[in-house]
């Protein structure tokens, strides 16, 4: 056991940098959070944040199954208004800025969205 | 025990039965209430056309609103509506004698919206499938792009994207999605300006009023109408999948 305090050294290093980000969190006191802006802020919301944070996916996938499926195109917000269920043109008449909306989170989290292969971003649109 | 084995077969055919009956009824219940639907169709009056002057008011219209690329390699083409043969139009059609003015011109192909759909037959993911309307709808996120709707269509109204149509886009429409390489894509009927009330995009930008749409379940509609007054062609009808789309005579 002669190599024994190298080994634990070498040990520690290594775990000091394979849980890196366990401890910078840690250090942090909280994890590193995304910061999505808003483009038009202050304008018609479809739910509130906290329910589009946690499902905007779902109600995205419900809006394709209701327009390319079932041929149903209206729907209400939060308010009870009429929406028309479009990405290009409901979502993205606000959130216009993909790269500092959508992308934040997505990058962070290493999610692709497919979408954007054949959807017009907003910067296309203008 | 026996006593309710035997039960218990009983109550099981007399459920499974109910439940036969209760399916079937659905199914012949949907038909009826079907019946009340409308069912898009389109004519189109060749006669009308004015190809000899290169108008191509409805091809320009179509590709523009759904971003139909311009893909110069032949074999990577895709196709809404384009211009074809007399003779490959209606290749199953006999017209020895028949006024060259209507053999020689090209005639309008676009996908004709069958009845029966073999497209919607064989694909394996019912990425399209034929509507209530009947208008044969595409989802090009199922697409998996296996291409045996491509192969089923004996019109040939399907077009697969070999490659990325983004590069051949002169302009986007952004209100309308383009796609990607491998799925397959075809005419629509326009279903995104129909279910909106509006009629397609060919439809309105020919100068000539040669195409006309509507409702084949109406009596009154245009499209009625025309084919009460004059005799129209279908595409290769011994075939039985009983296109909806209308050639005048």
């Amino acid at each position: 056991m002669r190599d024994g305090p190298k080994i634990a050294a070498g040990l520690a290093l290594f775990l000091g940098l394979a849980l890196s980000p366990v401890w910078q969190r840690v250090a942090a006191g909280r994890a590193r959070q995304p910061e999505p802006v808003i483009a038009k802020p202050e304008t018609r919301c479809l739910a509130s944040r906290e329910v589009m944070r946690a499902s905007h996916m779902r109600l995205l996938d419900e809006w394709r199954q209701a327009v390319v499926r079932e041929g149903r195109r209206g729907a209400t917000d939060a308010d009870g208004r009429p929406v028309s269920m479009s990405l290009t043109g409901t979502c993205l008449e606000c959130h216009s800025n993909k790269k500092d909306f959508c992308d934040r989170c997505h990058l962070q989290l290493v999610v692709k969205p497919v979408c954007w292969g054949c959807h017009a971003e907003a910067a296309e649109k203008s | 025990m026996t006593e309710t084995v035997k039960e218990g077969r009983r109550r099981f055919l007399k459920l499974a039965g109910l439940g036969a009956l209760a399916f079937s009824a659905r199914k012949v219940l949907g038909k009826v209430a079907g019946e009340g639907a409308r069912r898009w169709a389109m004519v189109v009056d060749p006669s009308r056309c004015r190809w000899d002057d290169g108008c191509n008011g409805c091809i320009k219209a179509c590709h523009a609103a759904h971003n139909v690329p311009s893909v110069p390699d032949p074999k990577h083409e895709v196709k809404w509506i384009w211009k074809e043969k007399f003779a490959d139009v209606f290749a199953d059609q006999e017209a020895p004698h028949v006024a060259e003015s209507l053999t020689s011109r090209p005639i309008l192909a676009l996908c004709n919206h069958c009845d029966d759909p073999p497209c919607a037959r064989v694909c394996p993911t019912k990425a399209t499938w034929r509507r209530d309307d009947g208008i044969v709808a595409i989802d090009p996120h199922r697409c998996i792009g296996c291409r045996y709707c491509v192969a089923a269509c004996p019109y040939g109204s399907r077009s697969f994207n070999w490659v990325d149509p983004k590069p051949y886009l002169a302009r986007v429409n952004p209100d309308y999605p383009a796609r990607t390489k491998g799925i397959v894509e075809k005419c629509t009927f326009c279903v995104e300006r129909v279910d909106r009330g509006r009629l397609p995009a060919c439809v309105e930008g020919c100068p000539e009023k040669a195409l006309i749409f509507g409702d084949l379940n109406d009596p009154q509609s245009d499209v009625r109408r025309t084919l009460r007054s004059r005799y129209a062609l279908r595409r290769r009808p011994s075939l039985g999948t009983h296109p909806e789309v209308y050639y005048l005579v």
